[in-house]
């Protein structure tokens, strides 16, 4: 421990307002919704044309959907590792160079503030890259270590190419070695570019990290070669289907970032999140170990679990019953899964729902039918995550569609 | 020769014979499926034929596909993937198109070109044929009551039949009524002055019928295409990824998770019948399975008239068979093009290319396409429903080239001075079609590798239809519900004791919808006693 500060290098001047990501004059002409909405301070989109065709080009084809608004955190110097394995509850030790890790971070009490993909490039250098802010978190955890801490959010642009065409597409742009890249695998490929074979749909799909200043240049290699392929882009709608179906869950949505909580009771432990195997008590200390220990003790006082409902309605917002009668939660995602054909949904349950009582749940729906509110009491079995599965996914070297 | 015993034997794997044998072996009976082609699927297949590419070579877009057959049998996890395609168009003899945007407000504007009155009439138009689909769809997975026999559960679905017509409202009623025994042509003159969007629209009033566009009858065939639906979006198409065989291709999986047993290659000479009760089969080859459940899946007149001994059926019976209009109208040709063809002032980008594509712009046209049908003539100025499935599809075809898929309407079974469909005849049906579609699209003869055309004669030879009928014998009023495929005999069930039809022959007819597949299962296993399986049993 040296105990001085961790030095500060602050990325480009803070632009103002709602701002373009580096790839917004490419998207732009695409858009024929003109449905746009703010995120992290960025514009982005919702849907360019219809949120069904850029769903199904995701199972079907190769899509791109802008990831630049992402926070990203690059942790860097000789303390990063231990920084890293202090602030997440999985251990940063285990995971070999240039991988990615999935992880979660907790406070002292062990609630989750965020989750999020963990990338390590060495023992010295790391990317956090997550939903919600933590630049001030990684000072306060990073107090008294030898690191860097650097918001890259603005100067590293990101695109996000899912879909069971996408490895053919990057081939066709001819990024040689990435038939080699296994899944959660990353590799330089250019300067200022990496490639990573992560994403949020669950299926064959890549992750492209560049320079902001290099964005252009990207895009024009990179949109050319997909033209045979089925590529488009798609906005955030879409891929919030493909998320649901994959069984990744969404900060805000299926749990509340215990630093955005007003009430203390609105924190989850990644045991509730259904996480637990992301929790390595034996690799040290880490940020929320002790109540992380109490909490395995305890038991989950809820848990987040994957619901199978009958019918088509999608349960969206509906409350969970056991025995159509007693309240057990409440759903926190859902829709009706056009590709696995199933009615899906995230819910909520207290515990001992979910945990011991795991039969007789019912799901009410409420549903609109031409200006009239129905209602339908379905039933729901906890059904395993994630939803969509396929081989494509993890197939080395990947298929071409 | 070899004797094998079975609880149930399926003849011929078509998507109704699997699903049929998904049900059964779902039970846990001992399920055999006997197929005369060496690859299954029947008229839901995907072939390569030229190399890299693959054909949907009968049936090529998907709608009618029971959702609860795919749940049930769980097809999406044995890798069926339907991907909706968005729009279609009519192209113009003048140049224009009509373009049949999915986003209802294009659509409108899209109409507005054509005839501002025909905007808010297209709303009416849809909102009717909705409800029409609304009505019918529950229906397709029950077997229809029959009106004279009076068995409580013919009472029973008299009664669900006429509740759901009263619940319709009085004017819809009467409207119902007409509109089932109407054609096309007049229905969309109701409603229509547009005669392109006339002409755009009723395309599915004939598509597999030997009727024409002023045929009474055809108003409810235009209904046959419209109350199907992808994800709940009524009266959308898709495409199977990989071509229809995928269909075929998830069901014979599923059959074969839940234990079942396919012979491909293995056709059928004729079912063994003992004092009126079935006992098995008897394969062309000689080889004899037996079983007290046999299902076929071959269209009616192929079942009775071509498999069973006449001595075995009652003689009415065998005149309704007779009667049974299955008569061949329509021709299919798959293409296998060098990369993307252009159509005259449209940008290649335009949505509805990926759509059904057509070039008959009115009514008067397509009745005179009709005329050739009845003289024994293809039509010289055919209707087709043409589809580049490619521009969707990834798996079908090398990256930036393409497959064609043509429905062509109208061919006939008999030609004229009992010419043959086969050498130059089939070769002049094809160069017809091309060359129509060259008046359309500059480029389109110049990129062709490879084609694969077929003739009534052909689709029966190939996939067993009776004169190449793609519904298993034709969808007019005279021929639905009680009266499909014989009055009496709506119940899946045949004067032969234990032999059952489960095509599309019967209730409630084509299309690759599996509900004659399903609900011939419900009732085989009513009648073994058998408690079924989820919703459909």
């Amino acid at each position: 421990m040296t105990g001085h500060r961790p030095n500060l290098k602050d990325g480009l001047p803070v632009r103002r307002g709602l701002v373009e990501t580096p790839f917004d004059r490419h998207l732009r002409p695409f858009s024929l919704a003109e449905d746009w909405m703010p995120w992290a301070g960025f514009v982005s989109a919702r849907r360019f044309e219809t949120v069904e065709a850029e769903y199904f080009a995701i199972r079907n084809q190769a899509t791109l959907f802008d990831i630049s608004p992402m926070h990203k955190y690059a942790i860097t110097g000789r303390d990063a590792l231990a920084v890293v394995n202090r602030l997440v509850t999985r251990n940063a030790a285990k995971l070999g160079d240039n991988r990615v890790g999935y992880t979660v971070w907790c406070d002292e009490d062990g609630s989750v503030i965020d989750d999020g993909t963990l990338f390590r490039f060495s023992e010295t250098e790391f990317q956090l890259c997550c939903q919600e802010p933590q630049y001030s978190w990684l000072h306060d955890i990073a107090w008294g270590f030898d690191v860097t801490i650097e918001d890259q959010s603005d100067t590293i642009a990101g695109l996000a190419l899912q879909g069971p065409t996408s490895f053919a597409v990057l081939k066709e742009a001819g990024f040689d070695g990435v038939e080699n890249l296994k899944p959660f695998g990353i590799m330089d490929v250019a300067s200022g570019l990496k490639i990573s074979r992560t994403g949020f749909t669950g299926d064959l799909g890549y992750e492209l990290w560049v320079e902001a200043s290099k964005a252009d240049e990207l895009w024009d290699r990179l949109w050319p070669a997909g033209q045979n392929y089925g590529l488009r882009p798609i906005g955030g709608e879409a891929l919030d289907m493909a998320r649901i179906e994959a069984g990744f869950i969404a900060a805000r949505v299926d749990f509340q970032p215990i630093h955005d909580a007003q009430r203390p009771s609105r924190g989850r432990t990644p045991f509730e999140l259904g996480l637990d195997w992301l929790v390595d008590f034996e690799k040290g200390h880490f940020n929320g170990r002790r109540a992380l220990l109490e909490a395995q003790r305890r038991g989950p006082r809820t848990l987040l679990v994957g619901l199978e409902i009958e019918g088509h309605k999608p349960a969206r917002d509906a409350f969970v019953y056991h025995g159509k009668k007693k309240e057990a939660g409440h759903v926190t995602s859902a829709l009706w899964s056009p590709t696995c054909k199933r009615n899906l949904a995230l819910a909520e349950l207290r515990a001992p729902y979910g945990v011991s009582v795991k039969d007789d749940l019912w799901v009410e729906i409420y549903h609109p039918k031409e200006g009239k509110w129905e209602k339908v009491m379905a039933q729901a079995k906890i059904a395993e995550r994630p939803f969509f599965k396929n081989k494509r996914r993890s197939a080395t070297p990947p298929g071409l569609f | 020769m070899k004797t094998e015993q079975y609880d149930a034997i399926v003849v011929g794997a078509g998507h109704n014979g699997l699903a049929t044998g998904c049900y059964l072996a779902k039970s846990g009976l001992k399920v055999l499926i006997v197929e005369r082609n060496d690859y299954i699927g029947g008229a839901a297949v995907s072939r390569e034929l030229y190399s890299g590419w693959t054909y949907s070579n009968c049936s090529y877009v998907c709608s009618l596909l029971r959702p609860e057959v795919v749940r049930d049998l769980d097809l999406a996890r044995h890798g069926l993937q339907v991907i909706p395609y968005e729009s279609g168009a009519t192209f113009m003899s003048n140049g224009d198109h009509f373009a049949y945007y999915s986003d209802h407000d294009a659509l409108r504007r899209e109409i507005a070109r054509h005839s501002k009155k025909d905007v808010d009439a297209y709303d009416r138009y849809s909102k009717f044929v909705t409800k029409q689909c609304r009505f019918i769809k529950p229906l397709l997975l029950r077997t229809p009551p029959d009106p004279v026999r009076f068995r409580p559960r013919d009472i029973q679905e008299l009664l669900y039949l006429g509740k759901r017509f009263h619940d319709l409202g009085a004017r819809d009623m009467a409207d119902t009524l007409r509109f089932y025994t109407m054609s096309v042509g007049e229905f969309l003159d109701e409603f229509f002055e547009s005669e392109v969007i006339k002409a755009h629209l009723a395309g599915s009033g004939i598509i597999g019928t030997g009727l024409g566009v002023y045929s009474p009858g055809t108003a409810y065939v235009l209904l046959h295409h419209y109350m199907g639906e992808v994800d709940g979006s009524i009266g959308a198409w898709g495409f199977t990824r990989g071509g229809m065989g995928g269909v075929s291709k998830a069901l014979g999986k599923a059959f074969e998770a839940s234990g079942g047993t396919i012979k491909a290659g293995s056709a059928l000479d004729r079912f063994l019948i003992k004092n009126g009760k079935v006992e098995g089969v008897v394969l062309e080859n000689g080889d004899t399975y037996t079983a007290n459940t046999v299902v076929s899946n071959m269209d009616v007149r192929r079942t009775f008239l071509n498999h069973v001994e006449d001595g075995e059926l009652p003689g009415d019976f065998v005149k309704a068979v007779k009667r049974f209009k299955i008569r061949g109208s329509s021709g299919k040709i798959n293409i296998a093009l060098d990369g993307a063809p252009t159509f005259n002032n449209i940008p290649g980008t335009a949505n509805f290319l990926r759509g059904d594509l057509h070039a008959s712009e009115s009514l008067d046209e397509l009745e005179r396409a009709y005329d050739a049908w009845k003289e024994g003539r293809w039509s010289e100025d055919p209707y087709f429903d043409m589809l580049i499935p490619t521009h969707v599809d990834p798996t079908m075809t090398p990256p930036g080239k393409h497959m064609m898929t043509l429905f062509i309407q109208y061919a006939p079974y008999e030609l004229a001075n009992g010419e043959s469909w086969d050498g130059p005849n089939r070769d002049a049906f094809a160069d017809t079609v091309i060359d129509k579609i060259a008046r359309y699209s500059p480029d389109f003869k110049d990129l062709i590798l490879h084609k694969e055309v077929r003739t009534p004669w052909d689709i029966e030879r190939e996939v067993g239809l009776t004169e190449g009928n793609i519904f298993q014998g034709e969808l007019t009023f005279d021929q639905l519900l009680f009266n499909r495929p014989v009055p009496g005999y709506a119940d899946y069930r045949s004067p032969i004791r234990g032999l059952y039809l489960c095509g599309s022959s019967a209730h409630p007819g084509g299309g690759v919808m599996a509900a004659p597949g399903a609900n011939a299962a419900r009732e085989v296993l009513s009648d073994l006693g058998r408690k079924g399986f989820g919703r459909a049993a």
